[in-house]
């Protein structure tokens, strides 16, 4: 029989004691979340997002803005209430990482996307509580003011691609030509960007039409999007939405 | 091969150096070929670090020969890492309250990047458990394998390393979240090429840690050293998978994590409770297994209970993390088996407070006559008052109020304040006299001062915390006489605004008692006379200090 002995006098035997016990709750939790199909049912419309789109992500990571807002609506009647149709696995299976977050400090944005005007949010994101007054929102009027670094978008997508984001060669290629024609509307790019992405929202987002790309136009860019990719009055939660 | 003790020596420092001179090549590189500004600041920062450690080296290495300096218990990194916990408590307990006070006034954040909530919070928790809770960890469990081993530390430079190369990582990570440098990931902040150094510098540690053990006079590796032991190694393989990552490029800051979405988050919250149940828990019973039992010249109470609850608390703690991620996307089989051994945790993390505080035993009157061991005592009732709220919040009908409002954020700390600072505060107020051969501390009373601010100051926390956090969660799910949703988020918010200035004058106290502590630590280190000599207990006094009891 083996004695608790053996392993107290034995630094190496308890190490490896240890590291098996440790090991079995993440193998069974974790790794089965790989291979079951039902972990992420596809569903129509989801799609990579938009250089300026990502570009906004990577400001909405930045800031932190994860520290007060989720985006994970819960499957509770108030919540589906308040914020719109629970979320589904599918809607975040190309963010790298996951922005669920765990604290409301504000309201949830998993859908937050085509609820404001860009405009709302351009004032909001400058001054907060000039729309809304209660509000203890920090005020972010650099966005307006900086010039959105573009220098390596293309990188950026490539690496996105090699970690499982289905960006094609073309969305690659063209990542900067796409950026730019997001906030360029009725343009020729913006038409080929638009059949390179089915729904994303052309706009000079910040309001200021004509000039430089700020980064404020690419996370209100970002918000736009924001659970609006899959079509609600189409989709039936008993399955099946396969695309 | 000649081994003589001159050669080992000379043999460390020429290894050393050269680390150091490699890690300046490598610093220069990327502070002068990126692009990217904090990329070049970061390695800047690491060639400084390196030039400081070389000269320090090289003075030592060609200094008097001193034929003592390597015998007996090795304290020089304990003391470090003492000082630097001291420092760190106040840098947490300082910006904590800063976004504490911002969330009350929003003008507070000054409309600037650097002061922005976003960007202070994850340094708030960043100071405060890595900074601050690292440093104890490493400090103590350095002291107390020593000691409990019978062994001089591994290494003659490696147990530097490992303390100042978390200083360093410490100070990339925090400066870097400043500039806006973050994966996001909750407690896994730092970026990849933090991470990478993070790694080495605990590979180190491990390396340290197990050579001491290696070397022990004692034929039983005491149970402290076990918790130390699981710490060390599981928060490496915590860290490793949690912050897989792709960079944008070799000489950029930005990378994006391997895994997306459902997968991501299961990894995230497996490693985030977990931070919580290695670092902030297995790490920390470490502490109390040494110093309750050292400070109350006590045994432990049941060596079968701390066999019993080290193995069911290692592998059960590692299963909990799906009851951050209940009522969301994740597969519900994943969150009832996280809420159901979350649930079943109650029962080791109560098997530690049972053996903590039973050692008391026959000795519960130092209750009232040492402050010290208060701090070490009242430690452990907090331990377990968040270990049975912890389970309860789990359940997913509690947790579909609780979570996402503040009652998380009270939770969070009762856990941090009122059992690792106040068990770190206990084993610091132990260590200080007996690091530097002093009678005792300076003042045993202003520890009297500090225990009682600190414990009104986490009171007011935790209360504000539990009625904001219930209220928020029952406004948001309140229905009016229509059958529509009562209130607006925005008066939620409204709401919160009382219970956010109690809080923040709670933190306020904290923060106070812990400079009540510095002066205290830093007089005791001077060499200051006690002033109350003749209160304090004669295990205050460091072991060569103290009276012999006369027969």
């Amino acid at each position: 029989m083996l004695k608790h002995e053996t392993l107290e006098k034995n630094s190496i035997l308890l190490l490896i004691g240890i590291l098996i016990v440790v090991s079995i709750g993440g193998i069974v939790q974790i790794s089965p979340l790989f291979w079951i199909d039902s972990t992420i049912e596809k569903v129509q419309g989801m799609r990579p997002y938009t250089p300026l789109e990502q570009a906004g992500r990577d400001i909405y990571i930045r800031e932190g803005c994860y520290t007060c807002h989720s985006q994970m609506i819960r499957t509770l009647r108030d919540e589906v209430e308040r914020y719109g149709h629970y979320s589904l696995a599918a809607e975040s299976m190309y963010d790298h990482p996951f922005q669920w977050g765990s604290k409301r400090t504000g309201p949830d944005l998993a859908r937050v996307g085509g609820k404001y005007s860009d405009q709302w949010h351009a004032e909001h994101l400058i001054d907060p509580r000039s729309v809304v007054p209660e509000s203890i929102m920090p005020a972010y009027p650099w966005l307006a003011e900086r010039k959105l670094d573009t220098r390596n978008i293309k990188e950026r997508l490539q690496t996105l691609r090699a970690v499982g984001v289905p960006y094609t060669d073309e969305m690659i290629e063209k990542a900067e030509e796409d950026l730019k024609a997001q906030v360029d509307p009725d343009s020729r790019a913006a038409r080929e960007l638009l059949q390179r992405y089915p729904k994303a929202k052309v706009a000079k987002f910040d309001g200021k039409p004509g000039g430089e790309v700020t980064e404020l136009d690419a996370l209100i860019a970002y918000l736009q999007v924001l659970g609006t990719l899959v079509d609600f009055a189409s989709f039936d939660a008993s399955g099946p939405n396969l695309r | 091969m000649a081994h003589t003790a001159v050669e080992r020596r000379a043999f460390s420092d020429v290894i050393a150096v050269l680390g150091c001179g490699l890690g300046i090549l490598l610093g220069l590189f990327l502070a002068a070929g990126t692009s990217d500004s904090v990329m070049s600041f970061h390695g800047a920062l690491l060639a400084l670090a390196c030039v400081v450690g070389a000269a320090f080296i090289l003075k030592d290495a060609f200094g008097k020969e001193d034929p003592t300096a390597e015998e007996g218990y090795y304290d020089g990194p304990v003391k470090v890492a003492l000082i630097a916990a001291v420092f760190w408590a106040i840098a947490a307990f300082l910006i904590g309250d800063i976004v504490a006070w911002q969330l009350a006034f929003p003008a507070l954040n000054f409309d600037l990047p650097w002061t922005s909530f976003g960007r202070l919070r994850p340094l708030h928790t960043s100071a405060a458990i890595f900074a601050f809770g690292g440093s104890v960890l490493i400090g103590t469990s350095f002291f107390v394998v020593q000691r409990t081993c019978h062994a001089r530390l591994a290494g003659r430079w490696a147990p530097y390393f490992v303390v100042w190369g978390y200083q360093l990582f410490i100070v990339i990570a925090g400066t870097g979240y400043l500039l806006g440098v973050t994966q996001s990931k909750e407690y896994a902040e730092p970026e990849w090429y933090a991470d990478l150094w993070l790694t080495i510098v605990w590979v180190v540690y491990l390396l340290v840690f197990l050579g001491t053990i290696a070397r022990r006079r004692e034929p039983h590796i005491y149970v402290a050293n076990w918790f130390y032991l699981a710490f060390i190694v599981t928060v490496a393989m915590l860290h490793i998978v949690n912050n897989l990552a792709l960079p944008v490029s070799l000489m950029e800051t930005k990378s994006y994590i391997l895994f997306s979405g459902v997968q991501d988050a299961m990894t995230q919250w497996w490693y985030g409770h977990n931070a919580v149940g290695f670092f902030l828990t297995a790490g920390f019973l470490g502490i109390m297994y040494y110093f309750v039992p050292k400070r109350a010249e006590r045994p432990v109470y049941s060596y079968r209970l701390s066999i019993v609850h080290f193995w069911s608390l290692i592998f059960i703690y590692i299963w909990a993390g799906p009851h951050h991620l209940h009522y969301t996307a994740l597969p519900d089989w994943v969150q009832t088996l996280g809420m159901t051994f979350s649930v079943m945790l109650w029962m080791p993390s109560w098997g530690g407070m049972i053996n903590g505080l039973m050692t008391l035993s026959g000795a519960w009157d130092k209750l009232r006559t040492d402050p010290v061991i208060r701090f070490l005592v009242v430690s452990v009732a907090f331990y377990g008052m968040s270990t049975f709220e912890g389970p309860l919040m789990s359940i997913k009908t509690v947790n579909s109020l609780s979570h996402y409002t503040d009652w998380t954020i009270g939770h969070v700390h009762s856990g941090a304040l009122g059992w690792n600072a106040m068990v770190s505060f206990g084993a610091i107020y132990c260590l200080a006299p007996w690091l530097w051969g002093r009678r005792g501390l300076y003042s045993q009373r202003l520890v009297e001062w500090h225990f009682w601010i600190m414990t009104v100051g986490i009171l007011l926390y935790i209360t504000a915390m539990w009625v904001s956090g219930i209220l928020q969660g029952l406004m948001w799910r309140a229905y009016d006489s229509l059958g529509f949703l009562q209130y607006s988020f925005v008066e939620t918010v409204e709401a919160m605004k009382p219970f956010y200035l109690i809080r923040a004058t709670g933190g306020l106290l904290v923060l106070i008692g812990s400079l009540i502590m510095a002066y205290n630590i830093w007089r005791t280190i001077r060499g200051d006379e006690p002033v109350d000599a003749m209160e304090q207990p004669r295990i205050a006094a460091a072991p060569e200090m103290r009276p012999v009891p006369a027969e």
